[in-house]
C-alpha cells in the first residue's frame, strides 16, 4: 500500500457503503475487499482443516466428514462465487494498474471526461464473465 | 521493504494464485472431466486420491507454492484494509507484526503437512 501523503481517509468503513461520485468501480472496490476476506478467513480454516492429512487416513477422514452437509455446500459455493469476483475483478484492476484499458490523455476541456469512462466497459465485461462462472459454478455444485 | 515494492509482489501474487488456483479447482472440481490427478475412483477427497496426488513432488511444490503466494496476497491485503482506516504509527507497527508472525505461522503448519503427507505417501 502506498502511504497516503494528501488527505487522511476520514470516512473509514462507512466509505466502504457508498460510491458518491465514483459509482460502479467504487462498489466494485467494496466488494473486492469483502470477498477477499471472505476468502481469507476461508483459506485460514481450509490450512486446518487440510493440514490433518499428516496425521493419517483416520484423521483425514474425521476432518472431510466434520465439514460435510448442506450448510458446508452452500459455504462452498459461497467461497466459489467469491473466488470468481475476487479474480476476475483483479484482473481488472492489474490491466488497469499496468495503465491498460484507461484510454489516452487527453486535454481538459470542458465539460471534463475522467478515465472511469472509458474503463466502464472492461468492468462491465469482467462482471458479466464473473456472474457466468458464477452460474456455471452453481450448477456444478447444484449436481 | 517499501510497500511500493510489496504492492508490485502483491499483484505478481495475484497472477500466480489465478494459474495455481486455477489448477487446483480443475483437480478438485472437474474430476469428472480430468481424470489424470485422481486415479483412484470416487471422490478427489478420498484417501487413495490424497495419497496419489502427496506422492507427487509436483503437487508437493506447487501446494506450497499456492500456499506462500496465498498467504502473502491475503495478509498483505488485509494490512492494507487495517491501514486504510488510519492506525497511529504504533499500531502500524504492532498490525505489521502481528500480521507477518500469523502468516508465517500459518505457512510453516502447511507446508509440515505438505512434506508429512508426502512422505507418508511415498512410504505407502
Amino acid at each position: 500500500m502506498i502511504e497516503n501523503k494528501g488527505r487522511p481517509n476520514r470516512l473509514g468503513l462507512k466509505g466502504w457503503l457508498g460510491g458518491g461520485r465514483w459509482g460502479f468501480e467504487r462498489y466494485l472496490y467494496t466488494l473486492h475487499r469483502v470477498t477477499g476476506l471472505g476468502l481469507l478467513t476461508y483459506f485460514v480454516m481450509h490450512i486446518g482443516v487440510t493440514a490433518s492429512r499428516a496425521f493419517g487416513e483416520s484423521a483425514w477422514v474425521a476432518a472431510m466428514g466434520a465439514v460435510k452437509g448442506p450448510l458446508f455446500s452452500v459455504g462452498e459455493y459461497l467461497v466459489f462465487a467469491a473466488f470468481a469476483f475476487h479474480a476476475l475483478n483483479g484482473v481488472r484492476l492489474g490491466l488497469v494498474e499496468l495503465g491498460f484499458a484507461i484510454g489516452a490523455p487527453i486535454e481538459p476541456v470542458y465539460p471534463y471526461r475522467t478515465s472511469v469512462d472509458e474503463q466502464r466497459p472492461l468492468a462491465i465485461g469482467v462482471m458479466i464473465l464473473a456472474a457466468i462462472l458464477a452460474i456455471v459454478g452453481g450448477i456444478g455444485f447444484l449436481n | 521493504m517499501r510497500d511500493q515494492e510489496l504492492w508490485t509482489w502483491h499483484i505478481g501474487a495475484g497472477a500466480v494464485i489465478l494459474v495455481l488456483l486455477g489448477l487446483h479447482m480443475t483437480v478438485m472440481h472437474l474430476e469428472a472431466i480430468v481424470r489424470v490427478f485422481n486415479p483412484a475412483p470416487g471422490e478427489p477427497v478420498d484417501w487413495a486420491n490424497v495419497v496419489a496426488r502427496g506422492k507427487s513432488v509436483f503437487f508437493l511444490v506447487t501446494y506450497v507454492l499456492l500456499l506462500g503466494t496465498a498467504l502473502f496476497h491475503g495478509f498483505y491485503g488485509l494490512r492494507n484494509i487495517l491501514f486504510e482506516l488510519n492506525p497511529g504509527p504504533a499500531t502500524k507497527k504492532t498490525l505489521s507484526g502481528l500480521i507477518l508472525v500469523v502468516g508465517l505461522a500459518l505457512f510453516v503448519v502447511g507446508t509440515w503437512a505438505a512434506w508429512v503427507g508426502f512422505t507418508v505417501a511415498r512410504g505407502a
